[in-house]
């Protein structure tokens, strides 16, 4: 693993990503809430460029006590890599896709060090 | 990468890092960075050195649907629509059928190159539009060949005015020839067959049996008529002996009053476009068209490939009790499912690969399947979907991709497209 710094901490805005290639690798940084979240820009469904999609909150059933559904809604706390190839959707947190756990985007290790920001990468 | 807008080109700005040589990818995004992974893929494995059919790619023919109504050859009508596209405000294309305004293809703008593809095209070049972007997908596919296939008028045979499906394609059909197929340049069509008016439908089979850029004839599958009906038998027997296939493009109708009990396009499309197929299939095979026309090749275009061993084992089933009402019938329905059909990949269901591997096995299809991209449309296959999988041999893969649609249209070898 080698390591590379890719930026100040404050060129990354919260909420927003940048795109990089790292040491030959196409990779995604997006920062929520503070943290830092990187990921590789293949996903994992057919290849596609998934970093380079769009991010959207989560969509969820909006449902009443009674279990009778009145529309849809957004999860404000739950944010998603939208792959532009088919619009599969990842949680920018983990990974993980919003339907389907066993599909998930490759991480890739990314840190804070005094002002900067780092990723490993093979 | 290679950046085709204009915009910030990338500098190092620290050891092995360069910042941003990526962009957001919208509606602007050229269509070869759009497809730059599905390329890097091609050449990485070798297989862009293969001859890649894409059998069935479409372009938006309603975006130049001013330019194809003066194809019409009706001079009342083609002055119609002609006056109607140069003085209606905020109308659809003339005399075409369909829910412009349920377009949902996107997931709401999720996936960019679905809702347009407002690329840059240099106009002084003389080439036209659907020219341009065709061969920028089949660069980014690594394809050599494309059949190209219309968009929204995958709807016309719904078309409330029979006469109007015969206008309308037959002036795409001479639109398509003196645009798309203007050049040498790999892209090939297939005629549209105005379904609903075999006689008219003839005359189009007599028009196009000897072109060699137009590989086969296309009913859209989205209609009421039966295919078995006594009024097609002439159409079929001009069909078998041009040599070239009939293929049944699918596609969905949200008015289908089963159909529209769903709430979300999700699951009217995941129905809709194999419904139309499987009924059609259906009376193709126990009405015995295959006996009565065995060399004529049918081509089951863009319902996916899960459908076929349900229907296989469904009908083959039933058939073995009912024998008496398919009487043309020498065989159980699957064989001449595997035997006299032909079909498209996608959108390929791979979600359990033993019954991917299942399904091949069932329908032959070393010899009888083709694969296709459906570009630019939402649930698009690039070639890897075939190359990556795991119980198919290289040429089990080469025939897929290629070989076998090389065969059914009559291509000769030739290079991945370069636009």
């Amino acid at each position: 693993m080698t390591e590379h710094a890719i930026g100040n901490l404050d060129e990354f805005i919260d909420g927003e990503k940048e795109l990089l290639s790292v040491g030959g690798i196409d990779i995604g940084v997006f920062r929520l809430d503070g943290e830092f979240h990187a990921w590789k820009n293949v996903c994992p469904h057919q290849g596609g460029p998934v970093c380079q999609g769009r991010i959207f909150k989560r969509v969820i059933d909006n449902l009443g006590p009674d279990k009778q559904q009145h529309g849809r809604a957004y999860d404000e706390s739950q944010l998603h890599i939208v792959c532009p190839w088919h619009g599969a959707e990842f949680n920018i947190r983990t990974g993980i896709h919003a339907g389907i756990p066993e599909l998930s985007l490759d991480p890739v290790e990314v840190f804070v060090r005094g002002e900067k920001v780092y990723v490993r990468v093979d | 990468m290679v950046d085709h807008r204009a915009g910030p080109v990338g500098k190092p700005t620290q050891q092995g890092v360069v910042k941003p040589t990526l962009q957001d990818i919208d509606t602007y995004t050229d269509t070869r960075d759009y497809l730059r992974h599905s390329r890097e893929h091609a050449e990485t494995h070798g297989y862009i050195d293969w001859t890649i059919v894409d059998m069935d790619a479409h372009h938006v023919e309603s975006i130049s649907w001013k330019e194809i109504v003066r194809f019409i050859d009706d001079p009342v009508l083609r002055d119609q629509a002609e006056r109607f596209h140069s003085e209606r405000v905020g109308s659809p294309p003339y005399g075409l059928v369909g829910d412009f305004g349920l377009r949902y293809q996107d997931v709401g703008g999720r996936i960019p190159h679905q809702s347009d593809q407002r690329e840059k095209i240099d106009p002084a070049k003389g080439v036209h539009r659907d020219v341009v972007l065709t061969r920028r997908a089949m660069e980014g596919l690594a394809c050599a060949y494309m059949v190209v296939f219309p968009t929204s008028m995958l709807f016309l045979g719904m078309h409330p005015q029979a006469q109007m499906e015969v206008a309308l394609g037959n002036a795409y059909n001479r639109w398509v020839q003196q645009t798309l197929l203007s050049d040498d340049n790999g892209i090939i069509a297939l005629a549209y067959l105005p379904f609903n008016t075999p006689d008219e439908a003839c005359k189009v089979v007599e028009e196009f049996a000897n072109n060699d850029r137009v590989v086969g004839f296309t009913v859209t599958s989205t209609r009421y008529k039966p295919v078995h009906s006594n009024e097609y038998m002439r159409l079929y027997r001009m069909i078998e002996e041009s040599g070239k296939p009939i293929c049944f493009h699918a596609g969905y109708h949200w008015q289908d009053p089963s159909l529209a009990t769903i709430p979300t396009f999700l699951g009217m499309h995941s129905l809709g476009f194999v419904w139309c197929n499987m009924v059609h299939m259906t009376n193709w095979i126990l009405q015995g068209i295959p006996e009565r026309f065995p060399k004529m090749k049918s081509l089951w275009v863009e319902s996916g490939l899960a459908w076929l061993p349900f229907l296989m084992q469904r009908l083959d089933d039933q058939f073995l009790m009912r024998q008496s009402e398919a009487p043309a019938l020498k065989m159980p329905p699957s064989e001449y499912m595997r035997r006299n059909c032909w079909y498209s990949s996608q959108p390929m269901e791979r979600s359990n690969i033993k019954a991917t591997e299942l399904t091949f096995e069932m329908i032959n299809a070393e010899t009888q399947l083709l694969w296709s991209s459906d570009w630019p449309h939402f649930d698009f296959d690039t070639p890897r979907v075939i190359y990556d999988l795991p119980f198919l041999n290289e040429n089990q893969k080469r025939n897929i991709l290629g070989r076998n649609a090389q065969q059914l249209f009559n291509l000769p070898d030739r290079p991945a497209a370069k636009a």
